[in-house]
């Protein structure tokens, strides 16, 4: 008897799958027209006082200048590209345009999206996806961390310099190469300690308090400039720094000594390494919205186009500015090649 | 005796629609909390969901899911807490996504072989706990969740340009080799411009199957299941405690390695550094919500796939998407209370009606007795 009901309580689920599975029921697809800008954020999302706050920010100017609304969607841990996809597509079904993508973790999803949604124009932060319907938003981050080099090689009186990256992603490789490269060329005798909030995986872009512990542990180790590259765990970072007399911080993507966040630590932001990402969302947006010729293809913002930078707030580097200047003319002429991966 | 089999049937239904409608009620009153009508929101997640693409999406999820559960189910039902299933996963799905990559065989050859690395790999990553646990008496919760933090390691370590990696310079992706066409599993299309269903979902249905045959229907399931209600008494009876304990492991961990197989053979062809993270954990709560019945489990991931589902719908019409989080959380917690409050009335249930019996039968002797001597 007891047999007989399981064999039947499986049939009925086989069933009931088979029956889901022909997909009965209109489909979620329904569209309308201009709504404004669709903007998804990778992980951490507005507020991460870094990567993701900088395209906000690109986000905002451009709504308040042409006068359009807009919807921001956020990635969340374990997404997978279905889920990314499907930010992506009800953004371009529900009239967004033009659709944006944070962060290259949206590269499979925006491709597959940009491919059914011909009429939408789509940018992605940070990767490129070859169609002609996206423009691809690419900074030289390896070029401005090489100037962020020169600075703490110059600043650094223990020649012990700290390197925090999010993850060991090959992106915030970029920004360790060329900081190792730019220390090393100013200032041979310097130590570079590198570590990773996470290894293998994004989540270590918004940990601030393993941000903080690493940054506790390189301080007791005599470091006394740390370079973050960590999201919202770089905070951490600035707030051990901070706690501990003569030592600097490098900030990252924003100009971080205006951060309103992090307010409170910011006559220990030595420089930041600014990475133009508001700069070049709002490019797009206006080349969409007013210009009405959309970008597309690569957009690469390097140090001569203005994409990438140091900041000179706070007046901590002012001192040693010839020479930064110096090598950024290198890097702009083409005399330094700077290496754009970081290696052991 | 057929009356109390019904009624036990009625207390088994009771207590997921008790655990399902109570968290239902308690997600509204955090969503009544948040200043937002608490029923719209269920009624935008279930317009959603029910669309004809969502039901390929929830299908689809579903796969992953069911097999997360399967894996941890497997060791549930022997009082084994393999926690580490999400490392199992990701390690198997990664060996078998970089060995599938690097071998161009005809699909109908390298399509099972990339499955058995991804089971072998899963299953010996397990057996380190099952070794530690029976030979050192390692607690496999401690043991599985530090597998996980190697395993994570270890994939990071390989998956770099040059090792199992391959870095595309413009996407700033690192990934293992594509699979190569002929290595795609199949697909059922949908129809329309839908999706097409992943045909893994056959195999996890297989694997559900495989799964009440072996622990229902077999000796080996029969000692499993015992010694998960008793190890000592099952060890008196006969049953070898310290195999079975290995041998569970290392079936929970090729179950493991499954999990991620959909994900590499129907979707991205490749292992990427964002391939998902945590669906072990998933698969934790969908066992404890399917109460480890392959039908329960199945019933569990469509549940979780709808949720998550609705949950990027809501995102979209400006709700918090925590609160998918949220109510997956209260239906676990409601479930395990839920569970616990039936089982204890229908066990009240039985000692009154055994009770009820024995009193009959006394007094039944009793009156017997009453009449011998008269």
């Amino acid at each position: 008897m007891r047999r007989v009901s399981r064999i039947v309580v499986a049939g009925l689920a086989t069933a009931a799958l088979a029956f889901s599975a022909t997909a009965c029921g209109s489909s979620s697809e329904s569209g309308s027209k201009d709504k404004g800008i669709g903007l998804a954020y990778d992980v951490g999302g507005r507020g991460d006082h870094s990567f993701n706050d900088s395209a906000a920010k690109g986000y905002d100017k451009a709504k308040k200048d042409f006068k359009i609304g807009g919807k921001e969607l956020t990635a969340k841990d374990g997404d997978t590209d279905a889920d990314r996809y499907d930010k992506l597509a009800s953004l371009a079904e529900e009239g967004y345009n033009p659709v944006i993508g944070v962060g290259y973790a949206w590269t499979p999803s925006l491709s597959k999206a940009a491919k059914k949604y011909k009429d939408t124009d789509f940018a992605i932060v940070d990767s490129v996806v070859d169609l002609k319907n996206v423009a691809s938003l690419v900074s030289a981050e390896h070029e401005g961390s090489y100037l962020a080099g020169v600075a703490a090689g110059l600043k650094t009186k223990t020649n012990k310099v700290g390197f925090i990256g999010g993850t060991d992603s090959s992106l915030i490789k970029k920004f360790a190469g060329g900081f190792q490269q730019g220390l090393k060329d100013t200032n041979p005798k310097a130590a570079l300690n590198v570590q990773w909030v996470q290894v293998g995986s994004a989540k270590g872009f918004g940990m601030p308090d393993r941000g903080k512990d690493i940054a506790d542990g390189m301080l007791s180790n005599k470091v006394d400039v740390i370079f973050s590259a960590a999201g919202g765990s770089g905070a951490g970072a600035i707030e051990a720094t901070a706690k501990k007399k003569g030592t600097w911080s490098i900030g990252v993507d924003g100009d971080q000594y205006y951060d309103k966040g992090l307010a409170q630590y910011k006559h220990t932001i030595m420089t930041s390494m600014i990475k133009t990402v508001d700069g070049s969302v709002y490019d797009f947006i206006k080349s969409v919205a007013k210009d009405k010729k959309p970008e597309s293809g690569i957009q690469s913002y390097d140090l001569k186009r203005g994409g990438v930078s140091l900041s000179y707030s706070g007046g901590f580097i002012d001192d040693i500015k010839p020479k930064i200047e110096a090598a950024k003319k290198k890097i702009i002429d083409g005399k330094i090649k700077v290496a754009d991966t970081y290696k052991d | 005796m057929k009356k109390f089999d019904k009624e036990r049937m009625l207390l088994a239904v009771a207590a997921p629609l008790l655990a399902i409608v109570s968290a239902f009620l308690l997600t509204a009153l955090v969503l009544a909390a948040t200043g937002k009508a608490p029923f719209e929101a269920f009624g935008v997640m279930f317009e959603y969901g029910v669309k004809s693409d969502s039901q390929v999406y929830i299908l689809n999820k579903a796969t992953t899911y069911y097999l997360a559960g399967l894996a941890v189910a497997i060791g549930f039902r022997m009082n084994l807490f393999n926690i580490g299933v999400d490392g199992q996963y990701r390690l198997g799905a990664f060996f078998g996504a970089a060995a599938g990559g690097a071998m161009g065989l005809p699909g109908l050859v390298q399509i099972p072989l990339i499955i058995l690395v991804a089971m072998l790999v899963g299953a010996m990553w397990a057996s380190i706990a099952g070794l530690l646990k029976v030979y050192r008496g390692v607690s496999e919760v401690i043991s599985t969740i530090m597998l996980n933090s190697l395993a994570g390691i270890l994939i990071s370590y390989l998956l770099v340009d040059g090792r199992l990696g391959v870095l595309d310079k413009q996407t700033n992706i690192v990934a293992t080799k594509a699979l190569p066409e002929s290595s795609h599993f199949f697909t059922i299309p949908a129809g329309g411009d839908l999706d097409p269903i992943w045909g893994f979902i056959v195999v996890a249905v297989l694997a559900g199957v495989g799964f009440w045959f072996l622990l229902g229907r077999t000796r080996f399931g029969f000692d499993l299941r015992a010694v998960g209600r008793s190890e000592s008494a099952a060890e008196a009876s006969g049953v070898n405690v310290k195999r079975m304990v290995l041998s569970s492991m290392l079936l929970s961990g090729a179950m493991a390695g499954l999990i991620g197989m959909p994900t590499v053979l129907n979707d991205t062809h490749q292992f990427t550094a964002d391939f998902p993270v945590g669906v072990g954990f998933t698969g934790i709560a969908i066992a404890l919500l399917g109460r480890n019945s392959p039908v329960g489990i199945a019933l569990a991931a469509l549940l979780w796939g709808f949720l998550e589902r609705g949950a990027n719908r809501l995102e979209f019409e400006g709700y918090d998407k925590e609160i998918v989080g949220v109510m997956q959380g209260v239906i676990v917690l409601c479930v395990v209370i839920a569970y616990e409050l039936v089982r204890r009335y229908g066990l009240k249930r039985q000692q009154q009606k055994v009770g009820a019996e024995l009193a009959a039968q006394a007094k039944a002797a009793k009156s017997d007795k009453q009449e011998v001597p008269a």
